[in-house]
């Protein structure tokens, strides 16, 4: 579904990520761990097509399509999905007018007509209860005003609405209490299927355990320096990112 | 002939069918003195600084209305707030419609000044208020009052809420050529009454249509005016907008100003407040595009004690337009405990584009709270690409965020359908289909 090659991406001309490879699967759920400023987000940010990261090298591909030659709304239609570690305050536009316009949005660009308002309402209750999510939450300000929890349960329930075929959970886990935590895992887990793909990105091995990821993979200094399976998460948890350093150094 | 010339020329022929007798046109004799004397306007004048009206005074406008125009509703349904019952009067060429117009003298006038000015029973409220609100020392204003002959009169006695808005507009058809329109208007809200008014300047065809409007409002003792300007006209459209506000004590005055289209539109917005507790409102939402040009320029007399105003307006600037905000805040010795608030936001969508803004704020009292900010800005770029990563196209995107960047001025307006007819406006102007009501 999603292959990465040796992929190089700057940012006003400095090198953040220096030659990953990645490849994901239909079915999967992958984590990407490591320490603050290795390049996590970078990452996410340089797959969903923020125009100032610039690709110096190597290839993103999703679905046999070259991600490079595709605008961040393209990446969308054809079903990437970044959650952001801090969601934007929108004022005056509500949750459900939003959700409504990007999944019109969506649907207008292949082709379709807008979803019935029926469908939609449905819709958004059903993902809104999946989330524990309050009716009166629906109609206010997009993530004005929101705790960090409610912005990152905010996230997961526009996931939950666009349905996207590859989901990328930049450190969803911070600001949550560990209730939140699970209501958000849970949602996550729901919406798994053989056909879509989920990469976890967190700092600490926390998320992991409501999430289980079938790899796990360690970034530092811009390159995938370890891979393995959710047992790499619990080391990592228990000896921190500094054996990892010594290994290399 | 230069227009000043044509303007002093044509006053004579004004003369020919009006009573000279009345007191009104004293009023008037003066008033041309005052233009002769100060004439057009130029950038010369602070006040003009950013504002240039000399190519609109090459034009050769006509000025007298030589024949009525007739237009069918259904041509021009869409400018009105059809939706709502509403008490209507409408101008086409600066001739009455009564076709078009929908006035009352139940419980409230709401007619035309032409009336108000010659008949009997209105003198006294004439004598009291025509050209009292007003600057009689602005040349245009002046202009205006010496050939003051229509418009809308508007007139809430004590103690009455009107049950319904005030539509008032102005259609120019462009029947005539070039045109230079002056109307006149004059509101009086008495002691604890309450009037809406919606008013609106409307070319309906190719022409130089260059509009001079004055419009007096006085609001007494505890009333409660809200006063809505929409702005959306074609870009050969210009209009030179002067409103006068004077409230007395414990009184609430709202001026919201929708500027989206025309191609020179300046707004003089001057508030008064001759009394205690009062509170002066004004807003503004500024979208425009091409090379149009808006200018606001406000000014809130703080001359007693313990009264309040807000200011706020949003600007969003395309293309080659240029905005201009100048709000000054006079605020006399006497009126301590003054509050006095106001913002201006603008968000430039080109390079080309231009804004110019100046907060000025003159303060001779010492116990007062005054603030001002001013932000010139693009799109916040990494709201955007949230925007995208949701599936929404880049310009949709910058619409959704325009959209929010304005959103509370419109928290304030007052009629629910006029609230949603000026979103839908926003989008359009923005280019975006939201196919849905933000």
């Amino acid at each position: 579904m999603l292959t990465i090659k040796d992929l190089h991406a700057s940012v006003e001309d400095k090198e953040i990520l220096k030659g990953i490879n990645l490849q994901v699967n239909p079915g999967e759920v992958h984590a990407i761990m490591g320490p603050n400023g290795s390049g996590k987000s970078t990452l996410s940010t340089v797959i969903a097509g923020h125009e100032d990261y610039e690709v110096s090298k190597g290839s993103i591909v999703f679905d046999g399509e070259d991600l490079e030659e595709l605008d961040a709304e393209q990446r969308a239609h054809k079903g990437v999905f970044l959650s952001f570690q801090y969601p934007v305050e929108i004022p005056g536009v509500t949750v459900t007018n939003f959700i409504k316009t990007a999944i019109n949005a969506s649907r207008k660009a292949k082709g379709l007509e807008d979803m019935p308002a029926k469908d939609m309402l449905k819709s958004i209750r059903e993902k809104a209860a999946m989330l524990e999510i309050d009716s009166k939450f629906l109609s206010r300000s997009l993530n004005e005003g929101f705790s960090g929890g409610e912005k990152k349960r905010n996230e997961i329930f526009q996931l939950a609405m666009l349905e996207p075929k590859l989901a990328i959970l930049d450190e969803t886990d911070s600001g949550l209490d560990i209730d939140a935590l699970k209501i958000v895992a849970n949602g996550v887990n729901k919406l798994k299927s053989k056909d879509n793909a989920v990469v976890v990105i967190t700092h600490y091995q926390r998320l992991l355990d409501y999430i289980v990821p079938d790899f796990v993979h360690v970034l530092y200094n811009g390159r995938i320096v370890k891979s393995g399976t959710k047992e790499l998460a619990h080391e990592l948890e228990a000896k921190g990112y500094d054996w990892i350093k010594q290994e290399l150094a | 002939m230069d227009l000043k010339e044509k303007m002093l020329s044509s006053f004579m022929a004004l003369e020919q069918e009006l009573d000279l007798s009345s007191p009104v046109h004293d009023i008037r004799s003066t008033s041309l003195k005052t233009f002769e004397a100060l004439g057009f306007p130029s950038k010369k004048d602070e006040a003009w600084k950013y504002t240039s009206l000399a190519k609109l005074l090459k034009n050769d406008y006509s000025i007298f209305p030589k024949k009525e125009s007739s237009i069918e509703l259904k041509d021009v349904k869409k400018y009105f707030l059809y939706e709502i019952d509403s008490y209507k009067v409408v101008f086409i060429d600066g001739i009455y419609s009564p076709f078009l117009s929908d006035t009352t003298h139940d419980g409230i006038d709401v007619c035309l000044l032409s009336a108000a000015l010659t008949k009997p029973k209105y003198r006294e409220v004439i004598e009291k208020y025509f050209n009292q609100v007003a600057d009689k020392e602005e040349s245009l204003t002046a202009l205006n009052t010496s050939f003051a002959k229509e418009g809308a009169y508007v007139y809430v006695p004590k103690s009455v809420v009107a049950e319904k808005p005030i539509q008032i507009i102005h259609f120019s058809t462009g029947e005539q050529g070039d045109f230079l329109l002056q109307p006149r208007s004059l509101v009086v809200v008495e002691e604890n009454a309450q009037v809406q008014i919606i008013e609106r300047h409307q070319s309906l065809a190719a022409h130089e249509v260059l509009t001079n409007a004055v419009t007096e409002i006085f609001a007494a003792k505890s009333a409660l005016v809200d006063y809505y300007k929409i702005q959306n006209d074609r870009l050969d459209a210009s209009l030179i907008d002067n409103t006068y506000v004077a409230q007395e004590s414990d009184s609430n005055v709202n001026v919201h100003t929708f500027s989206f289209g025309g191609k020179l539109t300046r707004n003089n917005l001057n508030f008064t407040q001759n009394g205690e507790h009062i509170d002066s409102t004004m807003k503004g939402i500024t979208i425009i595009g091409e090379q149009q040009h808006v200018d606001h320029y406000t000014l809130v007399n703080h001359v007693q004690p313990n009264c309040e105003s807000h200011q706020d307006y949003k600007g969003i600037y395309a293309d080659k337009s240029v905005g201009v905000f100048n709000g000054k805040i006079y605020v006399d010795k006497i009126a301590q405990k003054t509050n006095a608030f106001q913002q201006n936001n603008n968000i430039l969508l080109d390079d080309k584009a231009t804004i110019n803004t100046k907060p000025q704020l003159e303060i001779f009292a010492d116990d007062v709270k005054c603030s001002h900010g001013c932000t010139i800005g693009q799109l916040d770029e990494d709201a955007l690409f949230y925007l995208r990563t949701r599936g929404i196209p880049k310009r949709e995107a910058k619409g959704l965020l325009t959209y929010a960047f304005a959103n509370n001025v419109l928290e304030s307006v007052a009629i629910p359908s006029l609230k949603t007819r000026i979103n839908k406006l926003i989008a359009k102007k923005l280019g975006v289909n939201l196919g849905h009501d933000l």
